[in-house]
């Protein structure tokens, strides 16, 4: 007797939609038991995980802040995914983003330029990412280098690239020899939306992308593309689309809405650039598409969840001391069930009697 | 459904008037750390501090902790804790200073103590401890003891605090050494074992027989233990990774100072101010002086004894600088604070250009 693994003939629609949502609970029930086997109540802290962080406006307003950079950055990852191709460098997108759109915010600081800053900080920081992708694109287009590994490895270089700038040229010069700039002056950052908390303009700007991005994607030539060249690259090759330009166009987008994120999550909440501006979110956003299912609109729900982790991963440890740690068990947990979801809602064991073979 | 809103509301105030009308609410006093509290270095000691607390007021105190917080996400943490009731919260990390100082503008009746930053406000206090003094002491070893003449200096990060200890490390050696020479490595990092080690490798191989470090991992004692040579430990007493190898390590003591702000608290004593402490105030300790000769650990002990009483100043005048100029002296006879605080230059003798 032996199990097989066979793909089903048809899936559903249900099964579909139904299956992250069997993940998530699946996920919280072992969440759960950790939490026993750790001596304290799973009750107490399921409602201090995903109950308590959804209860007062300032913690909602963290949780779409905290979302702002994942959804932005995750749309422009379904391009790639969408389209088989592994852009595992959108921290390093966001990171070049962050800088090049700094550039004007920085040049004019102290002139009082008004608004029109952030405005051409918000473009340049697309246009920085974009630019910054095209890297790994060009790369696998004109030599078929792995883009996972390049990438990967720009990553570094961006991160190291934005510390010499705030430790050299960019340091503030009434900072002690401190590695950080001047803080922004406030017409070059973001507005903030509410009096009672800290939620920033950045959070309209992914809303937008989210709309446009499911136009894109679902109702256009273009979207039909990527999704086929994915699907079959065969395919699309023979409907007539150019591969090449499929893999630039991707990287294009993705690379622009990791940079756009990185402007915004300067501009928009630290006020200032650092040696360390993100707490990975280039990498946690491909949890985030993900757990969307790579659907336009399907992100914002996986964003949604990682940010309540997260909050919630802090309350749990002001509030039930239970340690960080969890919280990054429960978040692998989370996608090591959305994806076995996935692979039985697409796949069925069989249970096979008779000689093995 | 409104009615029942109000109804819960009113039951929870009156639950929660009469449980403040019996007992005595506790202070609830908090921690944010940059690291694990498992590095053994820096976040470690922060939380050994608070450990402290709880066991000198633990009947009128409830303290917490959060962890690993990155820097530019510590807005929303800090906050977090203020809404948890939280009314003494110290940062213990650099990068926490202009987060820290956000938050404290929207809760002016919460203190917060920001460690290592110099931006103060009324209701946000900073303090840092005198390392330097705890280098010269470690200068004064290293040049009693090598053989070479050639020291290896792990660094982090070209930031005053770090110069200041080059600085002092340098004067204690010279003091007892006048061919003394200090190679430096920038590590760019505070916490990364692998890139410690690197460094401490390459200072090894260009001929160092003893190396310091201004890292937080106990990497570049592991590396001069592997080469049978000697070495200093950091921020906790590094002992147990390099038995043969440790000669002394500079320890951080946050307690006393922890448990006397939080008392300030309890007693409606607590100001914004400047804390700087070394050896007098308790806030630096040297781990026991071991693997080197009586004599040499008598006289580490002494220097030691010196600088806590006052009598030595490991910055007395004249301090000459890099080019043989000499600094000039704005204390009485020695550098004062504020220039040892934003030092950003090399005194003579160091054969190294600082990374500017």
């Amino acid at each position: 007797m032996r199990l097989d693994i066979e793909p089903r003939a048809e899936v559903s629609k249900l099964a579909q939609i139904l299956s992250p949502v069997l993940a998530v609970f699946v996920a919280v029930g072992i969440g759960g038991l950790i939490v026993l086997a750790l001596g304290k109540s799973p009750v107490q802290a399921l409602f201090v995980y995903f109950i308590d962080p959804l209860s007062q406006s300032w913690t909602l307003q963290e949780l779409a802040i905290k979302g702002t950079p994942l959804v932005l950055i995750a749309s422009g990852l379904v391009y790639c995914f969408r389209s088989n191709l592994w852009n595992i460098g959108a921290e390093g997108q966001f990171t070049v983003g962050a800088i090049v759109g700094c550039i004007l915010p920085l040049a004019t600081h102290g002139m009082d330029a008004g608004p029109w800053v952030i405005v051409l900080a918000l473009i340049m920081g697309a246009i920085g990412g974009a630019l910054y992708a095209l890297i790994p694109a060009m790369l696998k287009v004109w030599f078929g280098v792995s883009e996972i590994l390049t990438s990967l490895m720009l990553v570094y270089v961006a991160q190291l690239g934005l510390d010499y700038l705030v430790r050299g040229p960019w340091r503030d010069p009434k900072g002690f020899n401190f590695p950080q700039s001047v803080v922004f002056e406030p017409g070059a950052t973001l507005p903030n939306l509410m009096s009672d908390g800290r939620l920033h303009a950045g959070i309209i700007l992914a809303l937008i992308v989210v709309g446009i991005s499911w136009f894109v994607l679902t109702r256009t030539l273009f979207g039909f593309g990527i999704r086929v060249s994915g699907a079959a690259p065969k395919a699309a090759r023979f409907a007539g689309f150019n591969a090449k330009r499929m893999v630039v166009f991707a990287f294009l987008i993705s690379g622009g809405l990791a940079g756009l994120a990185g402007i915004v999550e300067v501009t928009g909440q630290i006020g200032q650039l650092q040696p360390s501006i993100s707490p990975g979110y280039g990498f946690t956003a491909i949890t985030v598409a993900f757990l969307g299912r790579l659907h336009p609109v399907g992100l914002v729900l996986g964003a949604f969840i990682v940010s309540l982790t997260v909050i919630g991963g802090e309350s749990a440890q002001i509030a039930m001391k239970l340690p960080l740690d969890l919280t990054t068990v429960f978040q692998g947990v989370l996608l090591m069930c959305v994806l076995a979801a996935d692979c039985f809602s697409t796949y069925r064991v069989r249970i096979v009697s008779g000689g093995a073979r | 459904m409104r009615h029942l809103i109000k109804l819960a509301g009113a039951t929870a105030l009156v639950i929660g008037l009469s449980t403040s009308g019996f007992a005595a609410e506790k202070l609830k006093v908090a921690f944010v750390y940059v690291g694990p509290v498992g590095d053994f270095g820096y976040s470690y000691q922060h939380n050994e501090g608070r450990l402290a607390v709880e066991k000198a007021l633990g009947d009128k105190v409830e303290t917490t902790f959060l962890e690993s917080v990155p820097e530019p996400d510590s807005d929303r943490a800090i906050e977090q804790l203020v809404r948890a009731g939280n009314k003494l919260i110290f940062t213990t990390s650099f990068g926490y200073m202009e987060p820290t100082l956000k938050v404290a503008a929207k809760y002016p009746n919460v203190f917060f103590e920001h460690a290592t930053g110099y931006k103060r406000s009324a209701n946000v206090a900073t303090y840092s401890a005198k390392f330097h003094e705890g280098r010269y002491v470690q200068g004064v070893i290293a040049g009693k003891l090598t053989k070479a003449n050639v020291i290896g200096y792990v660094a982090s990060f070209p930031i005053p605090e770090v110069v200041s200890g080059i600085n002092a490390f340098m004067l204690g050696a010279q003091s007892v050494n006048k061919d003394i020479k200090v190679k430096i490595v920038w590590a760019n990092t505070w916490f990364d074992p692998g890139k410690e080690a690197d460094a401490a490798k390459a200072l090894l191989d260009q001929g160092a027989d003893i190396i310091t470090q201004h890292t937080d991992s106990p990497a570049p004692l592991q590396q001069a233990e592997a080469r049978g040579k000697l070495a200093f430990g950091q921020a906790s007493d590094m002992i147990r990774f390099a038995p043969k190898t440790t000669l002394t390590s500079i320890v951080d003591n946050w307690n006393d100072y922890y448990i006397a702000r939080v008392k300030a608290v309890l007693d409606g004593k607590w100001k914004s101010e400047d804390t700087w402490g070394g050896f007098d105030a308790n806030l630096v300790n040297m781990a026991p002086y071991t693997n080197m000769p009586a004599d040499v650990a008598k006289m580490a002990a002494d220097t030691e004894a010196a600088i806590k009483s006052g009598k030595l100043h490991p910055f007395t005048c004249p301090v000459m600088g890099q080019d043989g100029k000499e600094i000039e002296c704005k204390g009485k006879g020695v550098l004062d604070d504020g220039q040892i605080l934003s030092m950003n230059f090399y005194i003579k003798g160091i054969d190294d250009k600082l990374p500017q």
